[in-house]
């Protein structure tokens, strides 16, 4: 497995993963365009979350990091996208598959083989690896992911939250340079969403893959990120790192989920209480809480 | 209204997806089911409608045992939004898909205009009246599939996980829109995991485990309740996890909303000052 990832990891260290310039898209036959002037990087080993209001283009910006836009859609594309040192409008998806991977939104466009175990080997079949080195990929995908029980089933009559696992875990069987998710955990409960996290948070940390996730559930994601980039009608509007986009009000004027812990922080700011720093989980909001409760006491 | 008696179900693959369910909705109620993936949420719901028919037990909408009347009927006064919209559309435009169900039913022309238009403008969806359902974003289409069923009026409007793909400021409109519809006299049913958005819908809630009721009360009680919780395997909402961490200042533990939460905290300031 190693092998042949190191060989096509041509990446140069130092570079951004993804470079997005002046980037402004029309799906065909669309009238207004889906992307506006987007300009953003990403760096070799963030975890970054990507979100904004429902249709801003979440999805179709993640359509660009994979060459779907413009190789698949078509339409009219400006502007330039760097992933892994390749220049989209130049390389086919099969090329780019090897180092962007994409979670679908909905997981019964990505699935489509007779039993789990032939879609998560899917990818690797195409990449032509060995047969040794892709049962031990597929095996240890379908672990991560909490699905080793369900790989003889056949992916369509899965429920919805086993099916987004699936395709969770042959994305992750190539082990990517980039791993695109959008709303990964949508049919997932909050449990099942809090495992797939830890998955691509350790995935993050543990192999240095670079994590795009869309989401709108900060409340259980945000801890995980180290960047957050918002749309909103097609532009990014706030990029940055998740405190600094979190508290600012444009975040709550576009309709970011803020976390319920940053939103107490700030109801209770209004009221003339100031905790210490900004909490954006309930771990963080109890022991700032507790620090004022116990300081105005003594 | 709706009433579920001792319902046990078990699809063609031999899965047992309910154990003996019972439960009572009226007229009017506002109910969020929850539970982990697998828990057999959405097939309970199914039975309200006809969808599925109950194993062992019975279900009975509006008098009538739902093994005796049909869906086209039963969806009449019943209204269901799939937790996948593309299940459920199938259209070339939006303005068509919602009109759908109306024409079926046999509402005239002019009704169904006026209809369309209510539905189509309730939704945020004006903008797109000419566009193909498949041209839009995942939470889009779910809208879409909401309008579709709310046009023709159901009595009981059944949501299998709505805020699916919805953002924060979708999602709040979704919940005033929820209320309003139930302070209209409706009956919402919403099958969810959303535990932050039934906090701040502050529904009754109905929790399920491997096919059974395990537990149900207001959202402030059972949302706060630590050991039915982990029972059900529900993360509690951030707000009643925050105050579990501050149960050493003798504060309530039953709190869900952040502007109680708020309040709660000036008070025991003030009194402490």
């Amino acid at each position: 497995m190693v092998g042949v990832l190191c060989e096509s990891r041509a990446v140069d260290e130092t570079l951004a993963i993804i470079e997005t310039s002046d980037l402004t898209y029309t799906y065909p036959g669309g009238t207004e365009p889906s992307l506006v002037d987007v300009s953003l990087t990403i760096e070799k080993g963030e975890f970054v979350i990507l979100t904004g209001p429902s249709g801003c283009g979440k999805t179709t910006l993640c359509r660009c990091f994979n060459g779907l836009v413009p190789h698949f859609y078509s339409g009219k594309l400006e502007g330039d996208t760097t992933v892994a040192g390749f220049r989209v409008s130049e390389h086919s998806i099969y090329e780019l598959a090897k180092h962007v991977g994409l979670v679908f939104q909905n997981p019964e466009n990505q699935l489509f083989a007779l039993s789990v175990e032939k879609d998560v080997a899917f990818g690797l079949e195409n990449l032509g690896l060995p047969r040794e080195e892709m049962k031990r990929q597929v095996d240890w995908a379908l672990q991560m992911t909490g699905i080793a029980d369900l790989r003889e089933r056949a992916p369509h009559e899965l429920s919805g939250g086993q099916q987004q696992r699936v395709a969770i875990a042959s994305v992750i069987a190539m082990k990517p340079d980039v791993m695109v998710l959008d709303e990964p955990t949508s049919f997932l409960d909050p449990l099942g969403a809090q495992k797939i996290f830890e998955v691509i948070d350790g995935l993050n940390k543990e192999l240095g893959i670079t994590v795009i996730l869309v989401e709108h559930r900060l409340d259980l994601a945000s801890k995980y990120a180290n960047h957050v980039i918002v749309m909103d009608e097609g532009k990014v509007v706030l990029d940055g790192k998740p405190l600094d986009v979190f508290s600012s009000e444009d975040a709550r004027l576009i309709g970011v989920g803020i976390p319920k812990a940053t939103r107490l922080y700030q109801a209770l700011r209004e009221s003339g209480v100031h905790l210490n720093s900004i909490p954006v989980n309930s771990q963080e909001a109890s022991l700032l809480l507790q620090e004022v409760l116990t300081r105005d006491r003594g | 209204m709706i009433e579920v008696k001792d319902v046990f179900f078990t699809y063609t693959n031999n899965v047992e997806a309910l154990k003996g369910v019972s439960l009572k909705i009226r007229e009017g109620d506002f109910v969020a089911i929850m539970g982990q993936n697998g828990a057999g949420k959405t097939t309970l719901v199914k039975h309200f409608n006809g969808l599925l028919k109950p194993t062992k037990g019975s279900v009975i909408v509006n008098g009538v045992d739902t093994r005796e009347e049909s869906v086209a009927k039963l969806s009449r006064r019943v209204g269901f939004v799939f937790q996948n919209p593309d299940s459920q559309l199938f259209c070339e435009t939006v303005e068509e898909e919602v009109a759908f169900a109306l024409r079926n039913f046999g509402f005239q022309e002019k009704v169904i205009k006026t209809r369309v238009e209510w539905a189509i403008n309730l939704l945020g969806l004006t903008r797109y009246r000419q566009t193909s359902p498949f041209m839009l974003s995942g939470g889009e289409r779910k809208r879409v599939a909401l309008a579709s069923v709310l046009a023709w009026d159901p009595d009981v409007v059944i949501l299998d996980e709505p805020t699916i793909g919805q953002d924060y400021q979708q999602k709040e409109k979704l919940r005033q829109f929820i209320i309003q519809l139930n302070t209209q006299g409706k009956t919402v049913v919403i099958v969810t995991h959303d535990v932050e958005f039934v906090a701040e819908c502050n529904p009754r809630v109905v929790f399920m485990v491997e096919g059974k009721i395990v537990g149900q009360g207001a959202a402030k009680q059972v949302l706060t309740d630590r050991k039915l919780l982990a029972r059900a395997s529900i993360v509690p909402p951030q707000i009643s996890q925050i105050f579990m961490g501050l149960a050493d200042f003798g504060l309530p533990t039953d709190v869900i909303d952040v502007y109680e939460a708020k309040e709660i905290l000036l008070d025991f300031l003030e009194a402490k000052s």
